[in-house]
């Protein structure tokens, strides 16, 4: 298990393209153009992609985007926010699913 | 720690600056002419960083003498270099800054200071807020970071308070102010074991948080990544940043970083005169190789030109990401 997410393996993240250079490449290019500033700005979109990281738990995303969050001046309070944001969807989420089975017991109930 | 322990704790993690350059076609570096003048004239501070690379502080006593100032002044006057730029520990403490900012902007085109803004509170030093305005001298201020907290955290309790309240008073004489003429520029550096974030989106939220939370002004802010060296690698080692922190700086090497590093026409003087490559081979004790001219006091400009720039796995600070100089990123 120790072989898995190691911490230097992110530094392998370049490399992914890897064997199909050509897709690889251009996602690169939408990964660069979708995380670099536009109209929101650099810092909003390293706080999204952080809160991604964590809800879909990826280690090397979320070493990646804390670093990148305290490069740019965010505090922890605010990447912690973040962090809530996406906790509260996924709760809200997992809630939200309750819609199919409260559908389904008015339904069958007497 | 010792400078003999600082390179052999660089030169054992298995990665090599050199290595790195040949990769890219660009080994050896070597110096064009000069344009930068940097004279380290105190190694004295008010203030002890954790992160400092002179490792500067109230104990210092190194002071760059009259003798040494007066010769940088003749090779000021009599070359085409364009700008002096007056670092430390804290220049004001060294006695004989206010008689060298008045010879030196006779001749000197662009007359920099590099400042802690903190020892401009004290009564003694109060003085140069108007010797700097006087003489236009452009101001460079550190201040790592846009709140009290990691600020403090970084240059000590209570040193915020003291930048933001002289930064104010520079504002009053019109420095940081667009059209006065007067140039006050911020320096950021990170508070811990990481990379600075892109210089353009810093500045912004520099620029939003300070003036809505304290109404000041500066003009541009200079991000400037922390060399593994000095106080900052005793840090690193400490709390066990060290080997991911070296691996991030070689993973971010930029080879359009290490194209613009400001050494190729930069001459960095130390407060003894002995010539260096740049201020953090001058704390490695790591002199330029200018023939036998190893002093300001041999030395004229036409000897800089064209020769190899010392280089050590410190060297990976200016060529990651972005670029590092004292001009803060190297490519936008």
């Amino acid at each position: 298990m120790s072989d898995y997410y190691e911490k230097k393996d992110l530094a392998d993240f370049p490399n992914i393209g890897e064997y199909a250079e050509a897709e690889g490449e251009k996602f690169f290019d939408y990964y660069g153009k979708a995380t670099a500033a536009g109209k929101l700005s650099e810092r909003e979109k390293s706080l999204i992609a952080l809160t991604v990281a964590t809800v879909q738990k990826c280690p090397y995303c979320i070493d990646a985007y804390t670093n990148k969050c305290l490069s740019l001046g965010v505090s922890k309070e605010e990447m912690m926010e973040a962090v809530h944001v996406g906790a509260a969807m996924q709760a809200g989420i997992t809630l939200a699913q309750s819609t199919q089975m409260r559908k389904i017991i008015k339904k069958k109930e007497m | 720690m010792e400078t003999e322990e600082q390179l052999e704790i660089l030169g054992n993690t298995g990665i090599s600056f050199s290595e790195k350059l040949k990769q890219s076609d660009q080994f050896p570096i070597k110096t064009t002419s000069i344009d930068i003048l940097q004279l380290n004239i105190s190694r004295k501070c008010n203030l002890a960083c954790k992160h400092c690379h002179v490792e500067a502080g109230p104990d210092r006593g190194e002071m760059m003498s009259r003798e040494i100032l007066k010769k940088c002044l003749d090779i000021l006057k009599n070359s085409n270099i364009s700008t002096l730029d007056i670092t430390g520990g804290s220049p004001e403490m060294n006695p004989h800054l206010e008689w060298f900012i008045h010879e030196a902007s006779k001749y000197a085109k662009r007359l920099i200071v590099r400042t802690n803004l903190v020892i401009l509170k004290e009564e003694t030093y109060r003085t140069f807020i108007d010797i700097y305005t006087n003489h236009r001298v452009e101001i460079c201020a550190s201040l790592p970071h846009f709140s009290k907290e990691q600020s403090d955290r970084q240059r000590g309790c209570g040193s915020f308070e003291g930048a933001i309240d002289i930064i104010k008073q520079l504002n009053e004489k019109g420095y940081g102010i667009e059209g006065s003429g007067l140039v006050l520029d911020v320096v950021h550096n990170p508070v811990g074991a990481y990379l600075p974030g892109n210089q353009k989106a810093l500045e912004h939220e520099y620029k939003t948080r300070l003036y809505e939370t304290y109404g000041i002004h500066f003009n541009t802010l200079f991000c400037i990544t922390n060399m593994p060296m000095g106080r900052y690698l005793e840090y690193l080692l400490r709390t066990d940043n060290f080997d991911d922190y070296m691996m991030e700086l070689v993973n971010a090497f930029n080879p359009n970083a290490a194209e613009n590093v400001m050494c190729k026409n930069t001459l960095s003087v130390s407060w003894d005169g002995t010539l260096y490559n740049c201020d953090f081979n001058q704390m490695l004790c790591l002199p330029a190789k200018i023939g036998q001219k190893d002093n300001i006091m041999d030395f004229s400009p036409e000897d800089f030109k064209d020769k190899d720039i010392v280089i050590h796995n410190h060297c990976f600070g200016c060529t990651a990401g972005s670029g590092s100089s004292c001009q803060g990123a190297t490519e936008s």
